[in-house]
């Protein structure tokens, strides 16, 4: 009898979180905004997002076989990242440009870095700007939403003023809501928000990094003269700061960190979209703040408990 | 200086919303009649092993000095049923070490000795002897020698006594059952400790899911003799975990901290558990030693759970069969799920410190597989000793002796809360009780090769 006890390293008992929880938690947040495009681009909004996510999971699939590793698609991350690209590329574009950006997230960005928390940035931003520098044609050409106004425009609102076209700018309202030209996801700041609150009280993510970021934008956007409210809701910023600067592997673990690393990808945002050559910059800015994490997470490490205050 | 009491717990950094459990908070003890056996082992506390005074046998009684040591960091051991002694053998303690163990067959008469009665007390140094002939250990689980932490050293001034009743791990509710049915001696206990080391406040801590411990300690503090003109209070806690860990007690009710490597006596605080506490109060008035434990007896196994008081030494097989199953028990452990040891075996007794015995079926018993850590940084928010655990766990396993120093793996208290909240099932505590061994084995080379240095430059 007495051999047949289980003997473990305490505790004996755990939160019942796990990574597929949270990655699900993730997904319901998404299911607005994919509801949102399917609304305002129709059926290609639709079928890029089921592309997209299968690519991914397929891709995953493979890769971790030849790789001879354990299958990783049951934590559902392979998913999320599916669901990510497809929401930063126009709904016009061709699913299988779509699908190289898909790979490379997969299986260069995070499987050949040692797979889900090892990569050392988003795997979906640099699947779309992956996109971007292969195709910046398809990648830029917006369709008119649904709904469109009559008169709407074929540019996003950023690209509008960026290259000062004369095509009327949507309404704050309007671009609230959505109806403007972008990318699947990031047009309805309604949708995004609506996800930003069930992570919040899901407890997936903290405030911290998303009002970091929205708020230096703004700040930043105020600075530099230009209209703040527009700032917020053009663009992916929205998109942005709720679900993808706040990818657990790709920012800081502390929250003097995050605080650092949002303020960062606040500021590089609206310098990117005032003095850059692009018309937007929320997918670079992440991307190198991402990059600097490991610095950031080494100069605010907590104080050890009971420890002296570091003496100036 | 003039103390002042918080009238609310300060700040506590982390911490994880463990389920409470405490389905036996509201039953009355059972006491458990004497085994047919008991097996008290010669180590049951921090510091030297006893030696046995007694030999194969011979008939002892409740209560008799039956082991001690004459090292000061030790705690003389009693017999706790009457009976005979069958021999003293090796045997095996929860963590699967060995140790003697001396084997009392009981004659049932549990026959109280002579020697048992109330020691006279006339000074600090009468009232510490009298502690160490009680074989009073840290009852909460620490199993430190009661008046070695009490034997406060000259220099460091200790002006506040707290009495732990946080009893933060799920299931356990042997401190709160002894604030219940023992509150005259808890709050006499704190009076006698207070007045020996002159110490100007008395904290009583609970953590606010336990009212009746509460509100019995409070209306026995209303008596303005037995408050000591109310210098012993009682602070409600909030009811997080690792709220009764030392060190976060003592941030909790002084917003003091303990350095790292420092003691309670560092931030002027000695903490004491609540029913260490009690038993001072019964042992002045009675005499009688420290000879049985009340514990909580739970777990999806166990039919019906309670608090049962058994004699030290009884045999978790003993125990169980009194209280009985309702499955096979499949994982045994000692102490609370967060902290508690898995024990390899039912022959395992009971020691002075336990205060539990969770007894698992075949679906509680088993862990989940850990998968990749995703960095999610639950780990490092939850720690109460503001460490970062994954960090510390990537340490451990690239064998970095540097960097796990560099990192205070050593202030880690393994409360187990990083590993609760981990979404990917990391064996963080596991990890970072195996990099603590490393930094202690390399502190140990360390000292060795200085101590060689030392004597080959004296050999010149």
């Amino acid at each position: 009898m007495a051999e047949k006890l289980i003997v473990s390293s305490s505790p004996h008992i755990k939160a019942g979180i796990t990574t597929r929880k949270i990655m699900l938690d993730v997904i319901i947040a998404l299911i607005p905004a994919c509801i949102a495009s399917i609304i305002y681009f129709g059926w290609q909004a639709a079928m890029l997002l089921v592309v997209s996510v299968i690519t991914c999971v397929v891709a995953e699939y493979i890769c971790r076989k030849v790789m001879k590793r354990d299958n990783t698609i049951g934590d559902l991350s392979a998913v999320v990242t599916g669901l990510l690209v497809a929401m930063n590329v126009p709904s016009s574009l061709n699913p299988f440009m779509m699908m190289l950006g898909d790979v490379a997230a997969i299986v260069v960005v995070k499987q050949m870095f040692g797979g889900i928390g090892q990569n050392f940035v988003n795997p979906a931003l640099i699947g779309r700007i992956i996109l971007m520098n292969s195709f910046p044609g398809p990648m830029s050409s917006w369709t008119m939403t649904n709904y469109a106004i009559d008169g709407a425009t074929t540019a996003t609102p950023l690209g509008i003023v960026k290259m000062g076209l004369s095509d009327p700018l949507p309404n704050y309202l309007q671009m609230f809501l959505g109806n403007r030209g972008g990318c699947l996801g990031e047009t309805c700041g309604l949708a995004l928000l609506i996800g930003f609150a069930y992570l919040l009280i899901r407890k997936v993510i903290s405030p911290v990094i998303p009002l970091c970021y929205i708020g230096t934008a703004a700040l930043m956007s105020a600075l530099l003269g230009r209209d703040v409210l527009f700032d917020i809701l053009a663009g992916g910023l929205l998109l942005g700061a709720i679900f993808m600067a706040t990818d657990y592997t790709t920012s800081p673990i502390t929250i003097k960190g995050q605080v650092i690393y949002a303020i960062g990808c606040g500021v590089l945002t609206i310098l990117i979209r005032k003095f850059g050559a692009l018309p937007e910059g929320v997918s670079y800015s992440i991307i190198i703040m991402n990059l600097l994490v490991p610095l950031i997470e080494r100069g605010t490490r907590p104080r050890t408990f009971g420890k002296e205050r570091a003496k100036k | 200086m003039e103390l002042n009491f918080p009238s609310t717990p300060f700040k506590t950094h982390g911490g994880a919303a463990v389920p409470h459990r405490k389905n036996t908070a509201q039953k009355q003890s059972v006491s458990m009649p004497a085994p047919s056996q008991v097996v008290i082992p010669m180590s049951m506390h921090v510091g030297a092993p006893c030696v046995p005074l007694v030999k194969t046998g011979d008939l002892v009684t409740v209560g008799q000095k039956i082991a001690e040591s004459p090292a000061f960091v030790s705690a003389p051991i009693h017999a706790t049923v009457s009976g005979k002694v069958n021999g003293i053998k090796k045997v095996m303690l929860p963590g699967g070490n060995y140790t003697d163990a001396i084997i009392i067959d009981s004659d049932g008469e549990m026959t109280v000795s002579p020697d048992v009665k109330p020691p006279v007390v006339n000074s600090l140094q009468d009232f510490l002897s009298a502690l160490k002939e009680s074989g009073l250990v840290g009852l909460g689980g620490a199993g430190f020698p009661a008046h070695v932490k009490l034997n406060v050293p000259k220099d460091k001034k200790v002006d506040t006594l707290i009495i732990n009743c946080a009893e933060c791990e799920p299931y356990l509710t042997p401190d709160n059952r002894e604030a219940v049915e023992n509150t005259a001696s808890v709050v006499e206990g704190a009076g006698i400790v207070k007045k020996w080391l002159g110490l100007e406040r008395c904290i009583i801590a609970i953590e606010n899911n336990k009212p009746d411990a509460i509100a019995a300690i409070k209306k026995e503090l209303e008596d303005k003799e037995k408050s000591q003109n109310d210098t012993i209070r009682v602070l409600p806690l909030r009811a997080t975990y690792p709220q009764g860990a030392e060190k976060v007690l003592i941030k909790a009710c002084t917003d003091r901290e303990v350095g790292m490597g420092k003691l309670p006596a560092d931030a002027g605080c000695i903490v004491m558990n609540i029913t260490s506490c009690a038993f001072v109060a019964d042992y002045m008035r009675t005499g009688m030693p420290l000879v049985k434990k009340r514990l909580t007896v739970d777990g999806s196994a166990i039919k019906e759970p309670m608090n049962v008081v058994v004699p030290i030494g009884t045999k978790i097989s003993d125990v169980i069969a009194f209280v009985g199953t309702k499955a096979e028990p499949r994982k045994i452990l000692m102490g609370g799920p967060m902290m508690g040891m898995a024990v390899p075996s039912m022959e395992v007794p009971i020691l002075k410190q336990n205060n539990g015995l969770l007894c698992f079926d075949e679906k509680d018993a088993h862990m989940l597989e850990p998968t990749a850590c995703i960095r999610c940084g639950r780990c490092v928010m939850g720690c109460p000793m503001n460490l970062m655990p994954a960090r510390l766990e990537t340490f451990s396993k690239a064998k970095d002796v540097d960097q796990l120093i560099e990192f205070d793996v050593m202030n880690c208290m393994e409360c187990g809360t990083c590993a609760f909240n981990c979404p990917a099932h990391r064996p963080l505590v596991q990890a970072i009780r195996l990099g603590k061994g490393l930094v202690r084995a390399k502190q140990a080379a360390d000292k060795a090769k200085a101590q060689k240095a030392k004597e080959a430059e004296g050999n010149k």
